[in-house]
Formats: C-alpha cells, structure tokens, sequence
C-alpha cells in the first residue's frame, strides 16, 4: 500500500522506511514509510491512537523501531538516544515542553551543554551573548535572563525552538505546537516556522487543528491505525482528502441499540462549572448541562482541551465543582464522595487506565472486585466464594481473555485490561457510567466489543455517558452526540449527523465556526 | 511506572523450564533460605548456637523488631514509611513506667496505681495517638510521609527525655498492696515454654495476616500502595486507610514497647534508637516492595527472624558490635537488590520514554 514514492519537489534528510512498532501485542505501528523533506514542512494527520506519537518519537530517537529503518542523509541509522538524535540534528518539541521553569531563558538553552569559562566555571556573558544572537533570529523580544515561569506558553515554545536551533538541528519535530496558544501566538509561530523553512530546517508537525496545519504545510501523510493510508503534496489535498483518510470507511462500531423504553432522565447534570486548578478564574467546564435518560447512551466529542475529562471527573466526585448540580435519579449526588457516588449507582471509567483505573501490583480478579468489596463481606471478613463469584462473573460477562482470576493483571492486552476496567465498574451494578475515551489505545477489535459492552447494558436500562475523540466513534451506539469545545457546549446532535459536522462544531476546522 | 509489569514473573507458573524454575524458588524464597544459611553456619561455627533455649532466648529479641515491623509493613504497603517507630517504642515504655510509678491527683490528695491491663491500654492508646497524628498529617495535609514522621521521631522522643527528665524508670514491679503487679510478665513468663514476647509476636501476626488477606481493609490497603489514584476512582477511602495504617503502626510500636520494658524491668527514654531502621529492613528483607502494594507479613516474620538471628549469632560468636553493623548493612543492600531483580520486569527495557506503553507480558488477544 505503501509504495516508496519519491517526491519530485524536496530532497529526503529523513525518512522511516517499514518502520513497525509494538508493544507486546499491540501493533503501534504496522511498517509505516515516512519522508521528511529539507526545508518544507510535513505534517502528520492521524486520529489519536493512529500511531503519530510513537511515529515522533522513534524518529527523535526516544524509541527504537521493532523493526524496519530510519534514514537520515541517506544513511541508515540508529539513534541511542534522544540526545544521540539531537547530535545528529533531530530534534523534537514535546506538547508539553520540558522546560525548567525555575531558570532563566538562557540557563535553559544552554542546559546540560554549559559553555565552559576560563577558570572552569560556566560563561554566562558568552552563553547570554549567544542567546541573545538567537532570539534576534526569531525576531523574539524574550531577554535571556527572564525567568521561563515568566513568560507566556507562546513564548516558551520560542525558547524550545530556540534551544534545537542552538545544537544545529536541521530537522525540528513539533507535537501539537499550537495546542495551548492563543491565536495571535499561533501566527507568531507560523512565521518561525516559515523563517527556519526559508533557512532550510525541516519540519515535521503533529496538529489536531486541520485547517490550521494545512496553513502551514507543504505535505501531508495520513496515519490510520498504524498504517499509513495517504500521502500527497499539499497542492493535491484539502480538508475533505484529510478527514477521509483519518477516519476511512471505518469498521462497524455497532448502532444506536433501539427497541428497548428510556426512562426518565437518569444522570442529570445543571449548569455545571469546573474551574482551572492553577488559575482558579478560568473555567474548563462552563455552564455544561446534560442528562441522559435510562438506557440512553450519549457521546461527548471535543478536541483536547474541551473540557471533557474534567467534566466526567466532576460528575464522578473527584473534581469540585465551582456552581452546578449533579443528580441521579433525582438524588443530588454532589457533595458526595467518589465511594458514596459508586453507592448510588453513578461510577466512572477513567481515561487512563494505567494511571487511574488499574492497580497494576493486584490480580486480574482482584482488580474486578475491587469496587465492590462491600458485596462480598460477611461481617469482617471477605467470602473467598462471593468474591470467586463477582470475579467468574465478570470475566464471563465482559469477556476478559485471561487465564482467570488470578493472573497478574499486567498480563492482559490493552483491550482486556480496559475490559477490566469496565467489568470493575459494572461490578457494582450502576445504574449510569461514565466513560472517558473507554477506546483509547486498544485496538479496532476490543473497541467494538466495547461498545457491545455498552450497548447492552444500555438496553438493561443503563444510562451511557462517554467521551471521545475520534469522530468515527460518535456514529457508532450513540443515540445523541454533544460536542464539546472550550469547556461550553458547542452543538448536539443526533446519531444521523455526519462526521464533518461534528468536526466542525469542535473546531477541528473552522468552516462552521 | 517501571515496576508495573512486576509480579508477572512470580504469578504465572509452569512457563519456564525445570531449571530456571529452581532459581525462581530460590530467589523468592530468599528470606527463608537466608535464614536457614545462617542457622547452619552459625550451629557450625558455635556449639551452644543451636538449642531450643538460644532459639527462644533469639525468637525473645526477635519478637521486639517483630513486632515493629509488621506495623511498618502494613504503612510500607500503602506506599509510606514510619520514622516514628523506635521513638514511640521508647515513649510508650516510659508512659508505661510513669504509670507504673501511680498517677498522682494532688488536688484530690491520692495517687492512683492503674492495674498492669489498664496500663497497657493506655500505652498503646498513646501509641494509637502519635500514629493518628502521622496519619492526619500525612493524608489530610500532604505532608510527605518521611517528613511527618521524622518530626514525629523527634517529637516523642523528646516528650519521652521531657517526661522522665533523661532518667530511667527501674521499678516496674509494681507492689502486691496497690495491685499492679505482674508487669514483668510480658517480658519473663513463658507460656507452654514460649516466651510471652513471642507469643504476643505470634498473636499479632495472625491478626495483621487475617487483616491483609480477609478482610476489605486489608484488600484497601493493597491497593492503596499499588495505585491510590486508582484504588480512589474504585472508591476506596484512601485518606482514612492511610490514617489507620499509620495508627496501626503506632499501637505496634507501643506494644513493642510493652514487651521491651518489660524484658529489660526498665523504661529508659533512649531506648528503642534507630530500631526504625531495623523494622525498615526487616520489611525489605521479607520481601516487600517500598514503593507500596506488594509484601507479606510472613516474609516480614522472615526478614525480622534473619535480622535477629543474624545479630545474635554474630555476638555468639565473639564478632566484634563494629562488624555486625557491617554485616546487617550487607543483608539489607543485599535484600533490597534481590528485590529489585524480583520486582523487574522480565525482558521490557527499560527507556528513556515518559510514556510507557501498556506492558504485554502474554496477551491473549
């Protein structure tokens, strides 16, 4: 499928030839082909979990392929490193940067590679004279000695580049770059970029901002599942090409289940606001109301940052709320703690289950029972049996593949320890779940088990709420889909909608915005 | 994030060929085997070394560290560790030696002698207290569990030097008259030929091991020390499991306490220094891991049992206090790098990568 194409227009520095990753039994990435043009910029398209991030970092040399090669200079190489790349002129600018906000700008541009003095000490006038020379560069009014924590996201972002441009890299991998900036920011950076392309630097960029990106690209190459599934100069695409071959025909995710009554309005969720830990003023959940009915699922999409995680932990317990009420079957549920809420039947799948939702020292079973010790305690002692029982049940009901119950939960695949993670929840018998990107990083198949998963138990009379970002997952089970964007409610929809247009309500392109 | 895909190696059985299966047993088994090696080599080397009597006069000593440590295992398993433990040890032995003393009510003109029950309630209510103190620290106001309870370590070993003025109560006898004898029993007396330290050793033992393996704390506690984020979205009270760790170890402190004084029929606030650390390691020896989730309290039984016999076979034989030192170091570096290489992760490299990936030790899919 992927036939090495040379490009007319561009000499190849760095390229990934076949290059395939895995993890255990998960298959990041399946012999991707990959050409980083010399002085233009490539941007990588790709849902999350199409394989971008582990792409980046094998060609930044913070991974090693399992198999296949990268080529730099027409060279094959292998980097030891991610200092090793960076020796070799690779650098990359990670989404959240690494930074040490305690020191000035200069300090951090030079750190770990002090320019030695004459007595052995460190030459700060040579390092801030240098410092100096590249903020000129970028045309950048950033005095070397300000504090990183003084300067604004935007700005930082200036510093890191300026700090890969300080070791000679001639090609910069940029993730999500414009993330968390503002758009005044965002043209700032575009014309950097523009200056280092005019200088030669290639670039490699990582967006889930479309339009954005295709504003500053020169060529595409679309990952799914991966794989790569297209590639062109960006004279022969535009924004339909790209969503098309992110999101492809799809897999069958399953539909809407239909022929069972909803109830009544089960989750009920009023005008609820989360604040921003750091900056108490801004509100990453603003005025959010929504309810979902008994045997109702509905499916929250929204870019990173919409609010969406925060607004799934609020309801569960773990994030305050600022104003808002929360309710289940009429009972206000906040004030209450996580365990009260798991009580009442309200319970949350969190997004990362290997931070949040597994206890990866504990079995397979233990790790099942464990949010409903309560229903196999006879007085002070657990009954071995009882919780045999909720165990055999639960591995039955979800269908976890394990050897049993005993079997160190770090044995399972991706997509069974997120089974895991469900059946734990629906241990307790809920009567509604969250779920915050219950698909992530597990594999087409476990993903619309899944959502069987789901489907059924919304047609017992559960009430589904869960989020995600790939569009393809919104028309799957979901009987009405709400998108999310900066922390508010943008749009609704309902399951016939297209995937343009939720793409558009995000904000993913600013078509509709 | 490194140790996740930990226990693999140890849970699935009968994957590895005979031979590799012997160093498997070996290495888990190492605190059981270490014991033994130096049963053998000290009888070996010294005739009076093996005989009920040492092993029970042992097993006496034994019982003190015991006895702290299976309260260290159950804050080292939440993830925590306990600095306070030989300090509270020291403070509950001069709490039990002033009561001893009676407790003078001047404005009601009499001096209550509790009886020796009373006494240990107390004690260990006191235990129960500075452990509370530890835990609210610790839990409710994020002070790191090193910090809190080094404060504490200074704290109640300066309240025990404060209470007593830097002496030593001796007279823990008590009198026939005021009723509170029988003091010296839980350190003097043998039950069926066992030393009563020992048994309280045993008793509490059981309890923990019931605690651990039976019961919903104990299955919180677990979980608290293998991912507390986690173990709270399942809804777990992690703040309070965390609270009662801690004042669990305290009332273990002052139980040891208890049996210490008693055995030495004095109450001195010095006594019990740097015993933390032997309860530490005989924690590390027995197995369990610092970072919290894994650990029995057999293996800790263990871990104690090496220390102990560790020591008083190196006095049997004459080896100079300067020596030992350097031989418990030796176990203890020893003990924490079996662990390191149990608690490893079979093949996974280990990379620079902040992001892990979801460890694959045999999937199924």
């Amino acid at each position: 499928m992927t036939a090495a194409r040379e490009y007319a227009m561009g000499e190849v520095v760095l390229s990934a030839r076949d290059v395939a990753k895995s993890f255990g039994n998960i298959h990041a990435l399946k012999g991707v082909n990959f050409d980083v043009h010399k002085g233009q910029v490539t941007t990588l398209f790709g849902e999350n979990g199409a394989g971008k991030s582990t792409l980046m970092k094998i060609l930044s040399g913070v991974m090693k392929p399992t198999s296949g090669e990268i080529i730099l200079d027409g060279e094959p190489v292998t980097f030891a490193s991610s200092t090793d790349a960076r020796d070799r002129g690779v650098s990359i600018i990670h989404q959240e940067l690494s930074l040490a906000p305690n020191l000035s700008v200069r300090d951090n541009i030079f750190m770990g590679r002090e320019i030695k003095g004459r007595a052995g000490g460190i030459d700060y006038a040579e390092e801030e004279r240098q410092t100096r020379l590249l903020m000129e560069e970028l045309e950048e009014d950033i005095d070397p000695l300000t504090m990183v924590e003084d300067l604004r996201l935007g700005q930082q972002q200036i510093v890191e580049i300026a700090r890969a441009l300080s070791v000679n890299s001639r090609i910069l991998i940029m993730d999500e770059p414009t993330s968390a900036l503002s758009a005044s920011e965002v043209e700032v950076l575009f014309s950097v970029i523009h200056d280092l392309k005019s200088r030669g630097v290639s670039i490699v960029y990582i967006s889930h901002h479309l339009e954005e990106a295709l504003q500053i690209t020169d060529h595409a190459v679309v990952l799914r599942d991966g794989s790569m599934t297209a590639r062109a100069p960006r004279s022969e695409i535009d924004l339909e090409w790209i969503v098309h071959n992110m999101v492809g025909e799809g897999f069958d995710l399953g539909s809407p289940p239909v022929g069972h009554t909803m109830g009544e309005a089960a989750l009920s969720i009023e005008n609820l606001c989360v604040p921003d830990k750091v900056n108490p003023e801004r509100l990453l959940v603003d005025k959010v109301s929504i309810d979902v009915k008994a045997g109702e699922i509905v499916c929250i999409y929204g870019l990173m940052g919409a609010g969406r995680t925060e607004l799934m932990e609020c309801v569960a317990g773990r994030l305050q709320e600022t104003s808002g009420t929360i309710r289940l079957n009429g009972r206000e549920m906040n004030g209450l703690s996580i365990a009260g809420r798991i009580a009442e039947g309200l319970v949350l799948v969190p997004e990362d289950r290997q931070r949040d939702g597994l206890v990866q020292t504990m079995s397979v079973g233990q790790n099942l029972s464990l949010a409903s010790i309560g229903a196999f305690t006879k007085g002070l002692f657990t009954s071995k049996k009882r919780e045999g029982d909720i165990v055999t049940g639960s591995i039955r009901n979800v269908h976890i593949k394990t050897d049993g119950g005993e079997a160190p939960i770090t044995s399972l695949s991706g997509g069974n320890q997120q089974k895991v993670v469900i059946g734990k929840m629906l241990a307790t018998e809920p009567k509604a779940v969250l779920l915050d990107e219950p698909s992530r990083g597990i594999d087409i198949g476990a993903k619309a088990e899944v959502f069987r998963l789901l489907a059924e138990g919304a047609k017992r009379g559960l009430a589904v709420l869960f989020t995600t970002s790939e569009v393809g997952e919104c028309l799957s089970i979901a009987h009405r889909i709400i998108v999310m964007r900066r922390g508010t409610i943008a749009a609704e929809f309902g399951p016939d909608t297209t995937k343009e247009a939720i793409m558009a309500a995000s904000g993913e392109s600013k078509a509709a915005a | 994030m490194s140790d996740i895909g930990a226990s693999r190696k140890v849970a699935i059985p009968g994957l590895t060929d005979g031979r590799f299966d012997i160093a498997r047993i070996l290495l888990e088994g190492r605190a059981f085997f270490a014991l033994i090696a130096i049963i053998i080599v000290f009888s070996i080397l010294s005739p009076v070394y093996f005989s009920v009597n040492n092993f029970l006069i042992m097993s006496s000593h034994v019982a003190i560290f015991g006895l702290l440590a299976i309260g260290m295992l159950l804050v080292i398993l939440t993830g925590g560790i306990d600095l306070s433990v030989g300090s509270v040890l020291a403070l509950a032995g001069v709490v039990a030696g002033a009561l001893m003393q009676g407790v003078a009510f001047e404005s009601l003109g009499f001096t209550a002698y509790p009886p020796v029950w009373v006494v240990a309630i107390l004690t260990c209510l006191v235990g129960a207290f500075v452990g509370l103190v530890n835990g609210v620290l610790i839990a409710f106001f994020k002070v790191p569990a090193f910090v809190a309870t080094l404060g504490l370590l200074y704290v109640a070993r300066g309240v025990a030097l404060l209470m007593t003025n830097g002496l030593t109560y001796n007279n823990l006898g008590g009198r026939e008259a005021l009723g509170n004898t029988g003091f010296d029993w839980l350190g003097f007396n043998r039950l069926f030929g066992i030393p009563i330290g020992v048994i309280v050793l045993a008793v509490v033992a059981v309890i923990a091991m019931l605690i651990l393996k039976r019961t919903a704390f104990g299955r919180w506690i677990y979980s608290t020390g293998g991912n507390a984020r986690a173990a709270e979205l399942s809804g777990v009270p992690v703040r309070g499991v965390t609270i009662a760790v801690y004042v669990l170890s305290g009332i273990c402190s002052a139980i040891a306490g208890l049996v210490l004084s008693s055995q030495l029929t004095s109450a001195g606030p010095t006594a019990g220094q740097t015993y933390e650390l032997t309860a530490i390691a005989a924690v590390v020896v027995g197995g369990a891991a610092l970072s919290g989730g894994r650990g029995r309290v057999g293996g800790t039984l263990l871990g104690a049992f090496v220390i102990g016999f560790l020591a008083d076979g190196l006095v049997i034989i004459g080896v100079s206090t300067y020596w030992q030192t350097v031989f418990t170091g030796a176990v203890i570096v020893l003990a924490v790098l079996l662990n390191s290489i149990q608690y490893r992760s079979g093949g996974r490299k280990p990379s620079g990568s902040g992001t892990p990936p979801s460890p694959q030790a045999k999937a199924k899919e």
